[in-house]
């Protein structure tokens, strides 16, 4: 990814530094009351959403429900049609049931609308395309708030060196934070993770991990749009806001192997392209990657995603240990010779909701006075499939080292609508394409 | 000679109309796939069932007499290969050209369109020859204004008096085939034979009349608004019932799934659709589209053999 419009940094070292520094000094600055989490009680918890989608709007269904005193104070968002449509539909679901009302002047548009929604609140939910994400985050934290916000955690590696940053200072303030990667909060994953906990497939030696449907969603150009609001629209298929379906969706799976392995991966090496879905709409990303993850065990994990119509479709994790195999999807585990061991007991009319469960623990632990820390573990899960991106993007191995200290930054510190977005079509509307054996990192 | 002739235009127009009403095959324009159609004939039927028969609940009951008009049922529930074409929408442009001759002649690209799903709907269970699942009824409706658009004829969703004559094939007993549980491995997956999956359509027998997979594989949406108590209030003989639903919630299914215990499946068993089939979307409006937890719900289309009109056909494609 030589592109001129990517910036990049001087080393990582000064950049560790530089933080450090602001984070020591943060430190210094008595924490205010409302940032300490053990002294809400039974009071109101206000809550802002940034980020108004279906997602964002959906994880604000289920804070309202979570916890009976929680009031919607704020919304942002780039658009306001978003928060219009997110509110409606907010309102809708509750039916006249919970009264939802965000006052007028509380509605903020445009790039910089999150600071005055996170300002308002107790509790935020960081719901836009991932590229905002760090910002966001260091916005919400230095602020003292507690966070829902959904995965990926960055787009780029400085992003996520910013978000390993922040994750301290929240520990250490205190904050709960829980990241959207749901698996963890879902009945049979727990279960599942129990068992291999317990060893009852000795250890991982090798997995296979799939997301393979049809891909998502096209949102495509309109005439009198400005080149930044057709990519912000369209985001899905823009690096700098999405970073690829490796990473925006496949993160799921990819964060269950370093999850079940208990560690991550140490190199990676893939191959892919844009084959079939490859329009004028799709942008620049990738519509297959296929990456080899190695661990320091020597585990290798193989991750493939694929948004192609009319192909094998699965989303699955799969792993193999010295004692026996475990499949995630049919929730079962087999010894050796291909025996059933363990079934988990599913039932789909009894799983709790993972979506709600999210919440559920978050407000419990904010009412507790607890921590929930799980961003350490949402960022190295982002920064390894943004590693897996590098890797088929330049046909090269790289380390995880490479990726953690890789100046590759794809989005702008401060934008506007006046702002040239970070990549630009040709005359013809294309996007510059990655190459295996030429782009480099 | 004179006998003879009239014996022959008798004849001529008697083949006519048998010719007319004919099993049929379906090309969907645009592609490789193809959908067989059943003749099924109109005639009265005794719906509903005994409260002797073994698993009867009460919105079954009373039993009652109804008259259905003659129609086609595809032999098949619709599977994701002709299903995922009216998500993807790329055989659009194949559709048949205008005539006075067809049923329908309707725009496609005013066809709405399902949203693609950030979940994977099929779970990873196939999709080739695999019955299309998860759909909501607002997508099943659409699907067939989309394949009625698409091929010049009227398809609907059966109503659910139409889909129990359909699956009864004339019988009166628990299950098409008779009343031994037994025997149901032979026509229908079900939860204890189908390996907790759904499985490719037509592997099993049909009923009597040729339908594949009444019984069981997935639970095939009605038109009807679910009402428990209906068929109480079904007096004298009933021509054509059909609930039109007042509201989302709840629709009726029938002939139940893989995920199902036998009486479940039953030729008389309703099953109400549910808000709780959207359990899992994680985004809010939830989808129109998209039933994420109802894995084990599909779709069957019909094509009546009188075509009602223009306004009368939006009406079945709109409730």
């Amino acid at each position: 990814m030589k592109n001129k419009n990517l910036q990049s940094e001087k080393s990582r070292r000064s950049f560790i530094k530089k933080t450090s520094t602001i984070a020591s000094g943060l430190l210094a600055v008595p924490l205010s009351i409302e940032g300490m989490a053990n002294v809400y009680g039974n009071k109101k918890l206000k809550l802002s959403l940034i980020g108004c989608g279906g997602r964002g709007s959906g994880a604000t269904v289920q804070a309202l429900t979570a916890d009976e005193n929680v009031e919607l104070v704020a919304m942002a968002d780039a658009f306001r049609d978003r928060i219009d449509m997110s509110l409606k539909g907010i309102q809708e679901h509750f039916d006249g049931s919970k009264k939802i009302s965000v006052k007028e002047k509380n509605k903020f548009v445009g790039f910089d609308a999150y600071k005055k929604a996170i300002d308002l609140a107790d509790v935020v939910i960081l719901t836009t395309p991932p590229g905002f994400r760090p910002y966001h985050f260091e916005y919400a934290i230095n602020a003292n708030k507690h966070v829902f916000m959904e995965k990926p955690l960055a787009t780029d590696p400085v992003g996520i060196r910013k978000v390993l940053e922040m994750a301290k200072i929240a520990k250490e303030k205190k904050l709960n934070v829980v990241v959207g990667l749901q698996r963890h909060y879902e009945k049979k994953y727990i279960d599942l993770n129990n068992k291999i906990v317990k060893g009852e497939i000795g250890k991982i030696r090798s997995g296979q991990v799939y997301w393979n449907d049809g891909g998502v969603w096209v949102n495509k150009r309109k005439p009198n749009q400005s080149e930044l609001e057709y990519q912000m629209r369209n985001w899905y298929y823009f690096n700098w806001l999405c970073g690829d379906h490796i990473l925006e969706q496949h993160i799921h799976n990819i964060d269950v192997a370093n999850w079940f392995i208990g560690d991550y991966p140490v190199s990676a090496q893939g191959m892919g392209g844009r084959q079939v879905r490859n329009g004028i709409e799709h942008g620049e990303i990738f519509d297959h990657h296929f990456v080899e993850f190695t661990y320091a065990s020597g585990a290798v994990v193989s991750s493939q995603c694929r948004h192609q119509n009319g192909c094998m479709n699965r989303v699955d994790e799969v792993f193999q240990g010295t004692k026996g195999s475990i499949e995630v999807g049919k929730g079962i585990i087999t010894d050796l010779d291909g025996n059933l061991k363990y079934k988990y007991p599913y039932s789909l009319e009894n799983e709790p909701n993972p979506y709600q469960v999210e919440h559920d623990k978050l407000f419990a632990s904010i009412r507790n006075g607890g921590v929930i820390s799980d961003t350490e573990n949402g960022a190295k899960s982002t920064l390894t499939a943004i590693l897996g991106r590098m890797a088929t993007y330049s046909g090269k191995k790289l380390t995880m080292e490479d990726a953690l200290n890789s100046n590759l930054k794809l989005v702008p510190e401060e934008m506007t609508w006046n702002s040239t977005p970070p990549t630009l079509p040709d005359k013809e509307g294309r996007y510059k394409i990655p190459i295996p054996g030429k782009t480099k990192f | 000679m004179y006998f003879n002739l009239i014996t022959t235009i008798f004849f001529i127009l008697f083949s006519y109309n048998v010719l007319g009403q004919k099993n049929y095959t379906e090309k969907i324009p645009g592609s490789k796939e193809i959908l067989n159609f059943i003749f099924i004939k109109g005639g009265t039927f005794n719906m509903g069932s005994k409260k002797s028969e073994k698993g009867h609940f009460g919105d079954e009951g009373p039993i009652h007499e109804v008259k259905i008009s003659p129609f086609w049922m595809s032999e098949i529930e619709i599977p994701w290969d002709i299903y995922n074409y009216f998500m993807s929408r790329e055989i659009d442009n194949s559709q048949v050209k205008y005539t006075k001759g067809n049923e329908v002649n309707l725009e496609i690209d005013a066809v709405s369109s399902a949203t693609t799903p950030y979940v994977e709907m099929s779970f990873g269970m196939g999709v080739e020859n695999y019955p299309a699942i998860c759909m909501t009824q607002h997508a099943a409706i659409k699907f067939c204004e989309w394949l009625s658009a698409l091929t010049g004829k009227f398809y609907r969703l059966p109503t659910e008096a139409e889909w129990e004559y359909a699956c009864r094939a004339g019988t009166n007993s628990s299950y098409s085939f008779g009343d031994n549980v037994e025997d149901l491995d032979q026509y229908g997956w079900f939860k204890s034979n189908s390996n907790e999956s759904y499985n490719k359509v037509k592997q099993k027998s049909p009923n009597t009349w040729g339908l594949y997979d009444m019984h069981g594989n997935v639970s095939e949406w009605t038109l009807d608004q679910y009402i428990p108590t209906i068929y109480k209030t079904r007096k004298n003989l009933t021509i054509d019932p059909f609930e039109v639903p007042k509201k989302i919630y709840p629709k009726t299914v029938r002939g139940g799934s893989w995920m199902d215990n036998p009486s479940r499946l039953r030729s008389a068993s309703r099953r109400p659709s549910s808000k709780k089939w959207k359990k899992r979307d994680p985004q809010i409006p939830k989808s129109k589209w998209w039933h994420t937890d109802a894995p084990f719900v599909g779709i069957r289309v019909v094509r009546p053999l009188n075509t009602p009109n223009v306004e009368q056909q939006k009406k079945y494609w709109n409730n």
